[in-house]
């Protein structure tokens, strides 16, 4: 179990708990935080999961497949912390992660 | 007086529609009838992980069951639509209760076409569509069963990767003289027969199952066109998926290859629309009217249906996509390989990552990728953008395939 702290990307904050082995995007999916797709229901397919790992926390979470970083070339409005959601597998290492979303998925 | 929007059918379009009005603030009732007693979930999941028993089906849900309380949707769960009276703008239901509507989403999917042949009714038959399918067929697909799958296409391959790890002796039979002949090229479906038979899979193409053999009322071995019999413990029926349109025929809706819609979702009658794997639409990428059995399509359609619904009418014109996971290799496409004049493949087979792309007049109307995915992303972009392409850069994976979207 995690509490994950979901900013949209007008600014509103949501902490959640997350169970362990379920996925950062299936926490936000799970409580109804906008801001997240995830068209193909976390197969890496769409691109549609995309946030940004707060800095303090981006060393702290695996290191991203090929696959992942292949997908995420193509999503809107790149950063350095940027990540699949789909792809991060919540921990009690993450308790206390903070994700912001993008503008727009699409 | 408040308006009352009923959407029939409780799957991926009928859920995302739901969504969809309430983000697009509609304010009046919105109703969700969904035959199965689940309340809406992922389909693509069930002949893959779901199946493999790596995903338990709690996390197959698209949203979370306070998602309709918090947004006012009211489920009908296990529940079906018997008819619709368009004029009195009323649906009966299988709960003997009539439902009024002021407007309705026809979002009835598909189910699996039926296998016609002797011995169809025998027991140790299956077919994967719903999640109570894949629950009666998952405690079958254990180490040392014979597992034969009738259908080359994605459903029976995907089964057939998931069987073949699971340690059941594989056999597929398809009609067509290669597999997922419908949906991919040629290189991509001999690259996909090769990699089954290294898995250990029996695969018959140009193969036709005559018959099903039983004893005792169940299932022994499928009968082939070859005079040959596999020898079977269950057999799995992946030969496509009929349009759930008798509802829609039967209120008077214009149908064809499903419920008939124009290019905003809307049927022959003002007050009823359609969308998802149901609905026979006009789409630019095939040049005319398509019906396309997708999550894509699903969830798109039904952004632009719901929208529709509430007056706000944009024409559907998203790029298909579609995926398929075996083994360890994604299969992703994009774009619709029709009218094309040429392919283009880029990477070797060998290598276990190429893409084939399809072009007409020197435009990338659709692309199929294994284990690609900047292909497949690059892909997407040319296909939406209509970009000129040089076919012999896209040829030569020393050329960065992102240069290629720069124009």
């Amino acid at each position: 179990m995690a509490k994950i702290t979901y900013i949209s990307h007008g600014g509103k904050e949501t902490t959640v708990d997350v169970p362990d082995g379920l996925t950062v995007m299936e926490g936000a999916i799970r409580n109804s935080i906008d801001g997240i797709d995830a068209d193909c229901g976390g197969a890496c397919a769409c691109a549609t999961c995309h946030v940004y790992v707060d800095p303090a926390w981006s060393p702290k979470i695996p290191a991203k497949s090929e696959m992942e970083d292949s997908m995420l070339d193509f999503a809107v409005d790149l950063q350095p912390t940027s990540r699949l959601s789909c792809q991060i597998k919540v921990t009690a290492a993450l308790d206390g992660m903070i994700v912001r979303m993008p503008k727009s998925q699409h | 007086m408040s308006e009352t929007f009923v959407i029939i059918g409780a799957g991926q379009a009928g859920c995302q529609a739901a969504a969809t009005l309430r983000s697009e603030h509609f304010t009046g009732d919105i109703v969700m009838i969904g035959d199965e007693a689940q309340p809406p979930y992922q389909r693509p999941p069930l002949s893959k992980k779901y199946l493999m028993g790596e995903l338990a089906a709690p996390r197959l849900e698209l949203r979370p069951r306070k998602f309709y309380d918090d947004q006012n949707v009211t489920l009908k769960l296990a529940t079906r639509a018997l008819s619709i009276d368009t004029r009195a703008h009323r649906i009966t239901l299988s709960d003997g209760t009539s439902q009024p509507y002021t407007k309705v989403l026809l979002a009835t999917g598909t189910r699996a076409r039926p296998l016609a042949i002797p011995g169809a009714d025998l027991t140790g038959i299956f077919y994967l569509r719903t999640l109570a399918d894949v629950d009666q067929l998952r405690p079958q697909v254990a180490p040392g069963k014979r597992v034969v799958l009738l259908g080359g296409g994605f459903i029976g391959l995907e089964v057939a990767a998931v069987a073949a790890k699971l340690g059941c002796a594989v056999t597929v039979v398809e009609m067509a003289p290669r597999l997922m002949g419908r949906a991919v090229s040629d290189v991509v479906s001999k690259f996909y027969l090769d990699e089954h038979r290294k898995a250990g899979v029996t695969v018959y193409l140009d193969t036709a199952s005559v018959a099903i053999e039983g004893a005792n009322g169940a299932a022994t071995g499928v009968k082939l066109s070859t005079g040959d019999t596999v020898p079977a413990d269950i057999v799995l029926v992946g030969i496509g998926a009929l349009p759930n349109d008798e509802l829609a025929k039967a209120a008077g809706i214009a149908c064809g290859n499903g419920i008939m819609v124009d290019e905003f979702g809307c049927t022959s009658d003002p007050d009823v629309f359609a969308a998802g794997d149901c609905a026979d639409h006009p789409n630019p990428f095939a040049k005319g009217r398509f019906r396309l059995e997708s999550v894509q399509n699903a969830i798109d359609q039904a952004k632009y249906a719901a929208k529709a619904m509430m007056g706000n009418k944009i024409a559907y014109h998203e790029v298909p996509w579609f995926w398929s996971d075996q083994y360890d290799l994604k299969l992703q496409m994009a774009g619709l390989a029709i009218g094309y004049d040429m392919t283009v493949q880029r990477g070797s087979t060998d290598a276990r990552s190429f893409s084939v792309f399809y072009l007409e007049n020197g435009r990338v109307i659709a692309v199929e990728t294994v284990n690609a995915i900047p292909e497949y992303m690059i892909g997407r972009k040319l296909i939406a953008a209509k970009t000129h392409v040089d076919p012999e850069k896209l040829a030569d994976p020393g050329v960065p395939i992102k240069t290629l979207a720069e124009g």
